[in-house]
């Protein structure tokens, strides 16, 4: 097993900027999911991981040696492709075995390792099968085991479940989350599922049109969103923004949307007047009668559990979570108190989070 | 992708609309197969029963045509042949009772010869390039890729015969003219691109994963075409050398102008194979139907992969 090391990795396709000057650490026995939309380099930068593509510029480390240049096979890395690639012609001993077989493992290894990680991932009794007749949790089994028989220094996952019904991402994803328990092996897994990434892994690095938004740990990434497309792209519903027009100075802790006093973590930069925005998660929305900030109720979706309820507050809808007990009426006249330490705040031009008490103090405590 | 693998229709046909099609498709199969049980039957019939009028359905089978199609033979008198020991084989008997005697083995089986190492030799190149070619193109970001592959095709555009004349005259001052190597290196030139177009269509739909996933296992790219790209286009393989093989065994414009002797193939030798006093139908007869064997052995071999060559694109998926 291994660290990964990422520095300033660029991927230029002629005019196109897949990868921009990224650079992260995926540290030993870490899982990291790279989280992000269709197109935004997550899958281009796993492929110049595994060498399946080369960088136009910057490093990749593999256990501190550069495998920048190095042949994909020559990287002892394993990859599990959405699509599985099982190999149709072969059945699933010998697609597992595969990996091993290049090696030049000997006959009778080769079976007990195949054998043992089919033990490890229950699929033994499809060992003999042919690929083309499994089911998708087979086929994404059969791909893990190829992956795992040959125990590379890290696994790399393109969406593999992806290509899976809802039902059964569940189970795969608290499979893929055990095994990695089990084995502790460095892994990279690409995904557009924020449920998955923070179900799985240990640290997210949210990209958007190539460029990493954010790398940090599940929580960091949900309670304190870097940027507003972190913010928008992490949380279903995602964070609401209040939109306003003012200064800031350090020190501040609070700030006035549109004549209405509402307490926020202490800002801790200056920002000249401009376009701000208020980030708040629809579960740090209370309804409260005495409450200045109003709206008139939208409409709610009722959740079981708890309700997601849309207030129109003039300052655009507001998303609020809340228990499922009251029933709204449409058109209702809220209050809406907001949760003052969770707050966020966001320059519109630059989309960064303004610095605050919420962001310096978590990071050093 | 398994279960879509034959066409259907929702509409289950109805019992007369089967009946009709079927009767249309056997029908179709009488008219196109009569002229092959005509050779067939003309190559075992004596030669006053082949030209017979009208064409007799009963008659006496004879090995006649296939003894005279492998044999020369001289006319004798009555006393010589009298005077020789007791026949020692069926095709002496039947050249004796005609008043001739086996003069030496007729040059059919060299031709036969040739055919085969030509046509085979062809195809294998044409196919070996073909797919080469087809997996470079296929995988790799080619300078001017388009345009290659235009101009591979463009050499398809016009007949190959259109180009004779520079042929034989290249190949006469190169030392090629009536040599098996020339032959196969013309059957391989007309049958590349064909090769490579096929092919290409065809590595094209095996997803690059299954490389890439063999590259990460451990494997060079050469290896992982060997072990992964070239299992899954076998099906495209053999429909593409089946292509291949059809037009360097049916080939006969070439093979009447470029060689003549120590390299002529079966096509231009079987209409010179003339008898005693008339053309030999059951001589004729025989020795095409010898000459479709292969090509019938290799295209039933190889017929479920011929069906997706020619509907290849329209199944998967």
């Amino acid at each position: 097993m291994a660290e990964i090391r990422i520095e300033n990795l660029r991927k230029q396709f002629s005019d196109f900027v897949a990868v921009q000057d990224s650079s992260f650490t995926v540290e030993d026995g870490e899982f990291l999911a790279l989280l992000g939309p269709s197109g935004c380099g997550k899958t281009t930068t796993l492929r110049m991981i595994a060498g399946l593509e080369l960088p136009t510029s910057g490093k990749i480390y593999l256990d501190g040696e550069d495998v920048t240049f190095n042949r994909a096979s020559e990287r002892d890395i394993a990859f599990v492709f959405q699509l599985f690639a099982l190999y149709p012609h072969m059945n699933v001993r010998k697609n597992i075995g595969f990996p091993l077989l290049s090696q030049g493992v000997p006959k009778a290894e080769i079976k007990a390792r195949v054998e043992e990680t089919a033990r490890l991932l229950q699929i033994s009794h499809i060992l003999d099968r042919s690929v083309s007749g499994l089911a998708g949790g087979d086929r994404q089994r059969v791909a893990l085991g190829r992956a795992i028989v040959r125990r590379p220094k890290c696994f790399l996952m393109d969406e593999p479940l992806g290509t899976l019904d809802a039902e059964f991402r569940e189970v795969m994803v608290h499979e893929l989350r055990e095994l990695h328990n089990r084995i502790h092996a460095t892994t990279v897994y690409v995904t557009h599922d924020q449920h998955e990434a923070m179900a799985m892994a240990d640290k997210i690095a949210v990209m958007n049109h190539g460029v990493i938004e954010q790398f940090g740990t599940p929580q960091e990434i949900y309670n304190r969103p870097a940027s507003m497309y972190v913010a928008d792209f992490i949380g279903s519903p995602p964070m609401n923004f209040l939109k306003f027009t003012s200064g800031l100075q350090i020190g501040a802790r609070s700030v006035s949307v549109d004549g209405v006093e509402i307490a926020l973590p202490e800002v801790r930069q200056d920002m000249a007047v401009g376009e701000l925005a208020l980030g708040v998660r629809p579960e740090h929305i209370r309804f409260s009668d005495n409450s200045a900030l109003r709206g008139s109720v939208y409409g709610a979706e009722y959740l079981g559990t708890n309700q997601i309820v849309a207030v129109e507050t003039g300052k655009g809808l507001l998303k609020a979570r809340v228990s499922a007990d009251r029933t709204f009426r449409v058109g209702e006249t809220v209050g809406l108190e907001l949760n003052s330490e969770k707050l966020s705040l966001f320059d519109c031009a630059s989309g960064r989070a303004v610095k605050s008490s919420l962001y310096t103090e978590a990071r050093h405590g | 992708m398994s279960n879509a693998t034959t066409a259907h229709s929702v509409v289950e046909p109805s019992s007369t609309s089967k009946r009709i099609a079927g009767f249309i498709v056997i029908l179709y199969a009488v008219i196109t197969m009569v002229p092959l049980a005509w050779i067939f039957l003309t190559s075992i019939k004596s030669p006053p029963d082949s030209i017979s009028y009208p064409p007799k359905i009963v008659f006496q089978p004879t090995l006649e045509g296939y003894c005279n199609l492998f044999t020369t033979r001289t006319r004798q008198t009555p006393e010589y042949i009298q005077s020789l020991g007791p026949p020692t084989s069926t095709c002496d008997e039947i050249t004796r009772s005609r008043n001739m005697v086996i003069a030496g083995p007729s040059n059919y089986w060299p031709r036969f010869t040739n055919s085969m190492v030509i046509a085979f030799g062809s195809t294998f190149l044409a196919v070996f390039l073909g797919t080469l070619a087809a997996y470079g193109f296929s995988r790799f970001r080619v300078p001017l890729a388009d345009d290659l592959l235009f101009f591979i095709l463009s050499t398809r555009m016009m007949p190959p015969i259109a180009v004779a004349i520079p042929i034989y005259l290249m190949y006469r001052e190169l030392g090629l003219s009536d040599t098996a190597l020339g032959m196969i290196l013309l059957y391989t030139a007309v049958n590349v691109s064909l090769a490579v177009w096929l092919l290409k269509g065809f590595i094209d739909e095996i997803p690059r994963e299954y490389e890439e996933a063999a590259m990460i296992d451990g494997y060079t790219r050469l290896q992982a075409f060997r072990k992964v790209v070239l299992p899954q286009a076998t099906t495209g393989i053999a429909a593409t050398a089946i292509f291949c093989l059809i037009f360097a065994w049916n080939e006969y414009a070439f093979a009447v102008l470029l060689t003549s002797g120590t390299a002529q193939t079966a096509p231009p030798f079987i209409p010179t194979i003339i008898g005693e006093g008339g053309m030999d139908w059951p001589a004729v007869a025989a020795g095409t139907t010898i000459f479709l064997v292969p090509i019938l052995v290799f295209t039933i071999l190889l017929r479920k992969q011929l069906l997706r060559g020619i509907t290849f694109g329209a199944v998967r998926k």
